[in-house]
């Protein structure tokens, strides 16, 4: 079968994007969103296409998103394919997560914590009910929350840290050697840690969420218990070659996740507590609760359980968790394959030809 | 530098307003590309890439040869410009050191804290006050 070029549709195509430049503006008699509206007022969203685009820059994130129709993972294709226009600088130095300044921080393990239980800006504890006062588009009152006399204790001790201070969990070890670098290297397994969790801060929310669901349903005997979630402001720090010292060149935000979960011991080691960890950039929570679930469900080799779950091999969860990727080829379906399908027409008919001349054959004998 | 570098561009824009005629040479002009952010598994552990950042940098030199370096967050080229001008002029001899700091950074400095400190008592105000609850009426 060659295969056969088939031209056409240019104008097709044309008049197609401009029908969605139309639609992406609607009705020209509602004034147009500003990216500034989008970064303020759609932040959790701003913050996902920022965490799963993999670039910490909200106006890109806003525009990608202004540009998606609102759709998150076009918005994030649209921030991935940005970033390859662009030169690396440098690398920063890890952040230091203890040092945030933190604006919410709460431990599902220990009610009595160092600085204490800060809820922050939270949807937990809300009902959820439509609130048809926003729908009113005039403010109702000052939308200005209220503020305590003294400030928090700008830096609060990691909660996990309390119990490290006791040997009841593992340690997290500096590890060596060069950092594995998906934007530049392709994945190898087995995955080192770096690996991992580079791969599980761009992965796809839902499809974490559903995976880490997964753990908890059978499918991995997680027993986790959220040790502490933190979000807030950390600075980021380059040591360009021209200075020859570290300057904070940013502040960013991150939440930070870390699981405590079940305990391991052995000949040498007595029981310990083991640990996931999750970051993401911005606001993302369920993001990180379930980066850590699936941090944890794919050390099992490591801390030496079996692998007999979907969320334990990495083989399965790595390659599947990019939204990118996956968006590219279950979309592709929807390209034309007309010469494809038509050889796929031709043999079925062939066969179905065979077939009914084996049966003619056979109520002949 | 840091300060300088972390301070909002519209901010930046109106404290270095006077600052239109200094004469200097770009070394390198403003650019925009990334940095990738590294984090560390449960916050002390292996360190990871967790992903980029876009940051503007820039480099120029005094017509005296003073060199200052710009490093902001974002793609603002102008927001960069200004931060390397700056830095320029507060390393030069002689030059307007104890005035810059005075018109510039220390504003800069205020904004920050101000922030921070504004975010820091509307989080103390969300801190929980556990009380105990007393049960029933206690039998004498």
């Amino acid at each position: 079968m060659s295969y056969v070029a088939v031209k056409g549709g240019e104008r097709a195509i044309l008049n197609s994007q401009k029908l969605v430049a139309e639609n992406r503006r609607g009705n020209p008699k509602v004034s147009e969103l500003s990216l500034d509206q989008i970064s303020e007022q759609f932040g959790l969203a701003v913050d996902r296409v920022m965490v799963e685009g993999s670039i910490y820059d909200r106006l890109l994130g806003a525009l990608a998103l202004k540009q998606a129709q609102g759709d998150a993972l076009e918005a994030i294709f649209l921030l991935r394919a940005f970033r390859t226009t662009l030169p690396r600088f440098g690398v920063s130095a890890p952040i230091d997560t203890g040092a945030m300044r933190v604006r919410r921080r709460i431990s599902a393990t220990f009610k009595d914590i160092p600085g204490g239980q800060v809820l922050g800006p939270t949807y937990d504890y809300v009902h959820r009910l439509l609130d048809f006062s926003l729908a009113a588009e005039v403010s109702v009152g000052s939308a200005e929350a209220n503020a305590a006399e003294e400030a928090l204790d700008p830096t609060m001790p990691r909660v996990i840290d309390i119990l490290g201070q006791e040997g009841l969990i593992e340690e997290e070890r500096e590890g060596g050697g060069e950092v594995f670098d998906l934007t530049r290297e392709p994945m190898t397994f087995p995955a080192g840690r770096d690996q991992r969790l580079q791969n599980l801060a761009r992965a796809d929310e839902g499809f974490l969420l559903g995976l880490a669901y997964s753990t908890t349903r059978g499918y991995g005997g997680a027993h986790p218990f959220v040790g502490e979630i933190r979000l807030g402001e950390v600075l980021v720090e380059i040591e360009p070659e021209e200075l020859g010292f570290p300057i904070a060149i940013a502040e960013i935000t991150v939440t930070e996740c870390q699981t405590i979960n079940q305990f391991r011991g052995s000949a040498e080691k007595p029981p310990q507590f083991t640990r996931g960890y999750g970051l993401t950039f911005g606001h993302c929570e369920r993001k990180a609760i379930s980066m850590a679930l699936i941090d944890r469900a794919l050390r099992a080799p490591e801390l030496g359980e079996d692998v007999r779950h979907p969320a334990q091999n990495e083989q399965f969860v790595l390659p599947h968790t990019d939204n990118v990727e996956a968006n590219g080829l279950i979309s592709h379906f929807k390209l034309p394959h007309y010469v494809d399908f038509q050889a796929e027409l031709q043999l079925l008919r062939r066969l179905r030809e065979e077939h009914e001349a084996a049966k003619d054959a056979g109520a002949t004998q | 530098m840091g300060i300088l570098s972390r301070s909002e561009a519209d901010q930046l824009a109106s404290l270095t307003k006077g600052l239109t005629d200094v004469p200097f040479v770009w070394l390198r002009k403003p650019e925009i590309g990334l940095v990738m952010v590294r984090g560390r598994a449960g916050g002390t552990g292996a360190i990871f890439n967790l992903g980029e950042m876009t940051v503007t940098r820039c480099a120029l030199q005094l017509e005296d040869g003073t060199i200052g370096h710009g490093y902001v967050q974002g793609r603002n080229k102008q927001h960069a410009g200004r931060a390397a001008l700056v830095d320029a002029l507060l390393q030069q001899q002689g030059g307007h050191h104890d005035g810059l700091l005075a018109m510039v950074i220390a504003p800069l400095k205020t904004r920050e804290v101000e922030r921070t400190g504004a975010q820091g008592r509307k989080a103390a105000a969300t801190k929980v006050d556990f009380f105990t609850m007393v049960r029933g009426g206690d039998p004498e």
